[in-house]
């Protein structure tokens, strides 16, 4: 076990960048940070993406996620913000960021904490297209992204 | 008659419900799916949808719903 974990379940626009910085400042002692932002594709027709939670669940199994890329990965901290409700093409979806000692150690917890939010996590979700709501089905890719860790798809 | 038990729909299932939730009286799953539309019931009875009972995953086989138990119909996480 290694750093400390800050989890968040944002129900309402933010700022990935001062999220960032909050987590830089946090960690100064870290040699090295790596991050990933998610955010809504603009195009193909999307006027917004809806992302829904169930609260009993949803953030305990983003902490529990947490605890897991800790127990791998030599790391000083973990950030985890990840939104729920209505988004706007261009807005964010999911910021993840590990501070290392060293740059290895965070690349790869960073994308094994994305693989598995993307796939793995209490989260539904559907597009707007033309004034209509889609819900997005699971796809084959996400079970082959989880693969790559050598899991499988709970 | 004491209090309700509640059921909670996630995803397409609330679409298919009509509501997020819905207040059922307690029992056995069965008995409270059969007091379901049959089109809901048999979506929530799909093998690829699964439940959480006061939040903690359960199987659906020999559960019974006391007065106050929350319980969610999850269908699969989409990526994306």
């Amino acid at each position: 076990m290694s750093g400390r974990a800050d989890v968040r379940l944002a129900l309402a626009a933010f700022d990935p960048a001062t999220a960032l910085g909050g987590f830089a400042a946090a960690h100064e002692a870290a040699g090295g940070i790596a991050s990933f932002i998610g955010q809504v594709r603009a195009g193909e027709g999307v006027e917004a993406l809806e992302l829904q939670h169930y609260a009993p669940l949803t953030l305990p199994g983003m902490e529990a996620l947490a605890a897991d890329v800790l127990a791998r990965w030599d790391l000083a901290g973990l950030l985890i913000v990840h939104r729920s409700g209505v988004m706007r093409p261009g807005e964010p979806i999911v910021l993840v960021a590990a501070a290392a000692r060293h740059r290895r150690a965070a690349f790869e917890a960073a994308d094994f904490a994305m693989d598995h939010l993307k796939s793995d996590s209490w989260f539904w979700k559907r597009e707007r297209r033309a004034g209509q709501w889609h819900w997005i089905e699971p796809r084959a890719e996400d079970a082959a992204d989880l693969a790559r860790w050598g899991q499988a798809r709970g | 008659m004491g209090g309700a038990a509640r059921l909670v729909f996630l995803g397409r299932l609330a679409d298919l419900a009509g509501v997020g939730e819905q207040a059922v009286l307690p029992g056995p799953l069965a008995d409270v799916l059969a007091g379901l539309a049959p089109a809901l019931a048999e979506a929530l009875l799909a093998p690829r949808i699964r439940l959480a009972l006061n939040g903690a995953l359960v199987a659906p086989v020999g559960l019974v719903l006391a007065e106050g138990d929350e319980l969610a119909f999850l269908p699969p996480v989409s990526g994306g």
